[in-house]
């Protein structure tokens, strides 16, 4: 059976292809260096369409607006400029209601795109740029620690990392937040309590790694305006041993957080990167494996879900306490115990 | 392309879902045809692979080692056809519903009419409808633009104009469309199928030309009264293969190996209760109920004519945006014995999404899909008969009609070895009325066999015939108003040796007359208190002979819709006490 495996490494090669869905302007180089929070490519969004009756407006025959036109198709015109006139007597004009482009000027009419704002994607992680994508955005690669998280708010940033968690099952408390922590990546374990997002917020912190987050907080979380990534899940999910050493030994290095939402179609998922240098002993990384014993593997539901172990052997085909039959594996926890569970509840952990 | 039986004997086929890839192999079994394995594995349109072929070959690999038939050369390419020596098919079939929803705009004039009809039509494959355009949908031509530039959709079903009827709004909402695709960028642009006023066809093929890819396709509101949504079908469908092939790599391959006899899973399955519906006696029709990964999706037959509604909504594995709504919470924690606060629920469901292949480990947890299950159901037969139109095959005045029998598809009718919950949770989530057989297609099959039924319409009714799929039982679902524990039905059951069992069910009870699998008997029904059990008017009985399923005879007096004591801790004894009937605990 197939298995879908998490990063958690201390040292990788990291490549991502950071582009847009529409056509984009590419704001960098090949080779160039870039940090996690620079834009790699943007475009122009229009907000809005007008479609102006030329032909009405100044008051002629449709036949005869091209004469009066004082604008072409994809001509950038600013709120007031005119587009067509004066005509007649009493020297009809037609303006421009704001600032955009000319798209269409056919049978009298004109369509006006009306300039909105620019949206841009950044680079994710701190690396260099290795190749260019024509009109969409660039490929960045760094080495680094990388641990993937399982949600995220959609923000992206980066700082200093430093660690606020003693244990990996630690709730977040307002005795943790305190001044010497602005500007910093926080890296946690449990949050039960939307104060400490918000309190998170005023410091104000440039991002947090939690463990998990009480349900409740899905949508206080998705309004913060640094990146938060959830390592495990929602609920009460003690960080696992990996990831907590992890953070706790990267300490005080520059971490970034792209806290982009898991999109199991294209891919992407947030994670966090804590770029050092390739001093050898890179470990290169699957996207996706076949069980095998000897494996480390995570848990991914209740009531071991986090727990991390290690596969004994597998099993063609098992019952399970819900009387659900299937391919399984018997794992050994760290904590000694031995467990027969699904492979379908099955992570690999890389 | 048809080939003869004797050309096509055995047959491949792959269902690849969203979730699940499936090979199933059918082949003659002493001069039958006969459903002989099915090969899973975790599909593979997404990312790390992005391509079909992993799956497809490891849920080949599987159903090669099980039914011990090698279908693969040394050369990686499938055995088509099959060898002197057994190894490979005769012929190969695909039905497809991985990926993600097609994303379509829907323009239309009147939104009660064509829009309706262009609604229904598109929900007869997986899609998200992003948009609504009509005639008084108070918006400009800009605003109409801007809707579909924002909608970024890959499919623009156009419907409206009568046969003889408007041409001239048809055209002005043509002409949005056709704006719109042209300020989109050219890999972009989506496909646009026009299904409304015929006389419109070349007009908007000199209009369109060269900005989009038109397709066309019979009107499906010739006039105001009917709806011909059906006929449009085969090119709906033929587009979302299309469209799927374009972006899921893979897709190609498949419809390569099946000569373009490549479905969508919904489509397959429709034809399947389609082609029942034909070979049924009497005038009820056959429901089908497909709960897949994705979406899930009913389909309602009489007499061949098929009423589809796919919804992605509310696949075992998407429902998560449309389950954490509060109200559906509450749905879901209203049919759990153990107390959940909606919080645990909602944390439940969220975690379920992030690894939506992971199996309930414990049995709360399997409680708790159930609950899902039954939520699901429901929901997906409220949003059919809220959106099928009233008149045609769904009558009774919004309200199912009797049928005979009710399937039921989907993943987890194959992981599952609780058949009594889970029956509980089809009457539950489905609530039948009438007199029907309760069917379960425990190896998943029904969309394959759509798929089979163009190749080799034969081996599609012999394997409907054969024991590859679970018969439940025989249902009795009386319903009408009654008080709970007043007489509800009168039944005499007479068994092929003579021996008569007579019982009188009351309201709010739930009763299994033992009847063995396969055995038959005569029952004379008696409903009372001017219940109905679909025999002609309220209170009307009759004698007709059944056959029994796992479960004999199902009387389900439980009312229509369900109704409960108030009281939380009475409603769970009497939950139980149903289940319990049941042979569950």
């Amino acid at each position: 059976m197939l298995a879908m495996v998490t990063h958690i490494l201390p040292l990788t090669s990291i490549t991502r292809r950071r582009v847009m869905p529409i056509p984009a302007k590419v704001l960098v180089r090949k080779g160039q260096k870039v940090s996690a929070t620079d834009p790699v490519a943007e475009a122009m969004i229009y907000s809005r369409h007008l479609l102006l009756d030329v032909a009405k407006g100044l008051g002629v025959a449709k036949a005869k607006v091209e004469q009066y036109l004082q604008c072409q198709e994809g001509d950038l015109v600013a709120k007031g400029d005119i587009l067509a006139g004066p005509a007649g007597f009493t020297r009809r004009i037609l303006r421009s209601p704001g600032d955009g482009k000319v798209v269409m000027i056919w049978e009298g009419q004109l369509l006006l795109a009306i300039k909105g704002k620019t949206a841009s994607i950044q680079a994710g992680l701190p690396g260099e740029v290795t190749e260019l994508v024509e009109e969409r955005g660039a490929v960045v690669q760094t080495t680094g620690a990388l641990i993937q998280g399982v949600w995220g708010n959609g923000r992206i940033d980066f700082g200093m990392l430093v660690n606020v968690a003693d244990q990996p099952d630690q709730i977040l408390s307002p005795a943790q937040l305190d001044v010497s922590l602005r500007g910093s990546i926080l890296a946690a374990a449990m949050c039960q309590n939307a104060e400490m997002l918000h309190s998170a917020a005023e410091l104000p912190v440039r991002g947090l790694i939690l463990s998990s987050m009480d349900g409740s907080l899905r949508k206080d979380a998705e309004q913060a305006p640094y990146p938060i990534i959830l390592i495990e899940g929602f609920g009460k999910l003690p960080m696992n041993p990996l990831a907590h050493k992890l953070l706790k030994t990267n300490e005080g290095r520059e971490a970034a957080l792209n806290a982009e939402a898991w999109h199991r179609f294209s891919g992407s998922r947030p994670e966090v990167v804590i770029p050092l240098p390739d001093e050898g002993g890179i470990e290169p990384t699957r996207e996706v494996d076949r069980f095998r014993p000897g494996q480390t593997v995570r848990i991914m539901r209740t009531p071991y879900a986090s727990h991390l172990g290690s596969i004994i052997r597998l099993v063609e085909e098992a019952s399970f306490p819900s009387g659900l039959r299937s391919a399984g594996a018997y794992v050994h926890l760290e904590s000694g115990e031995n467990l027969l569970l699904p492979l379908a509840n099955l992570e690999l952990i890389q | 392309m048809a080939t003869s039986i004797v050309e096509t004997e055995s047959l491949l086929v792959m269902d690849v879902g969203s979730v699940t890839t499936r090979a199933a192999m059918f082949d003659v079994v002493e001069t039958q045809y006969r459903f002989i394995g099915c090969g899973e594995a975790r599909t593979t349109a997404g990312a790390p692979f992005h391509h079909l072929g992993e799956g497809v070959r490891m849920a080949i690999d599987r159903l090669q080692s099980i039914t011990g038939r090698r279908l693969v050369g040394a050369n990686e390419e499938l055995i088509l056809p099959s060898t002197a020596d057994g190894a490979g098919a005769d012929a190969f079939a695909a039905t497809l519903s991985a990926g993600e929803p097609l994303r379509v705009v829907l323009v239309g004039l009147l939104e009660s009419a064509s829009l309706e009809s262009a609604q229904r039509l598109a929900e007869t494959v997986p899609c998200s409808i992003l948009q609504k355009i009509h005639l008084t949908d108070h918006r400009g031509q800009d605003g109409r633009l801007d809707a579909i530039l924002s909608a970024r959709p890959e499919l623009i079903i156009v419907a409206g104009g009568t046969e003889k009827g408007a041409t001239r709004s048809v055209l002005k909402m043509v002409e949005a469309v056709g704006l719109a695709c042209l300020l989109m960028p050219e890999d972009q642009r989506p496909v646009v199928l026009f299904a409304g006023n015929q006389a419109l066809q070349k007009e908007l093929q000199s209009l369109l030309n060269g900005i989009v890819n038109l397709k066309l396709a019979p009107n499906i509101r010739p006039s105001l009264e009917s709806e011909r949504v059906e006929e449009a079908q085969p090119t709906l469908a033929e587009l979302y293969v299309q469209l799927r092939r374009e972006k899921i790599p893979g897709v190609a391959e498949l419809s390569h190996w099946a000569r373009g006899q490549i479905l969508p899973s919904s489509t397959a399955f429709g034809r399947v209760i389609r082609f029942l519906s034909k070979t049924q006696s009497g005038d009820k029709g056959v429901l089908g109920v497909d709960v897949g990964g994705g979406a899930t999706t009913v389909a309602l037959a009489n007499n061949g004519d098929l009423l589809l509604s796919v919804a992605p909504e509310l696949g075992i594995c998407s429902t998560h945006t449309a389950l954490t709504d509060e109200k559906l919470l509450s749905e879901i924690a209203f049919w759990l014995h153990a107390e959940y606060s909606l919080q645990q629920l909602n944390e439940y469901l969220h975690n379920r999404n992030l690894h939506p292949f992971a199996l309930p480990f414990s049995p709360e947890e399997l409680a708790i899909e159930y609950a899902i299950l039954r939520v699901i159901l429901r929901h997906a037969m409220l949003k059919f008969l809220r959106e099928t139109p009233a008149s045609g095959v769904a009558t009774r005045d919004g309200q199912l009609p009797y049928v005979e029998p009710v399937i039921v598809s989907g993943r987890f009718a194959t992981s599952n070895s609780n058949l009594p919950r889970l029956t509980m949770t089809l009457l539950d989530g489905l609530q039948p009325e009438g007199l029907t057989t309760l069917i379960l297609d425990n190896n998943v099959i029904m969309p394959s066999l759509g798929a089979a039924a163009a190749i080799n319409p034969l081996l599609t009714v012999q394997v409907l015939n054969s024991n590859a799929f679970q018969h439940l039982g025989t249902i009795i679902a009386p319903s009408g108003k009654a008080r709970w524990g007043s007489p509800a039905l009168r039944v005499k059951m007479t068994y092929e040796s003579g021996r008569e069992i007579k019982r009188e069910i009351k309201m709010g009870s739930l009763e299994v007359l033992p009847l063995p699998r396969g055995a038959s008997a005569k029952l004379q029904l008696q409903p009372l208190n001017r219940l109905d059990i679909g025999m002609g008017a309220p209170g009307r009985g009759g004698s007709v002979r059944v056959v029994g399923g796992a479960f004999g005879v199902i009387v389900d007096a439980r009312g229509r819709p369900l109704s409960f004591p108030k009281d939380v801790k009475s409603r769970r004894e009497v939950v139980k006490q149903w289940l319990w009937n049941l042979g569950g605990e």
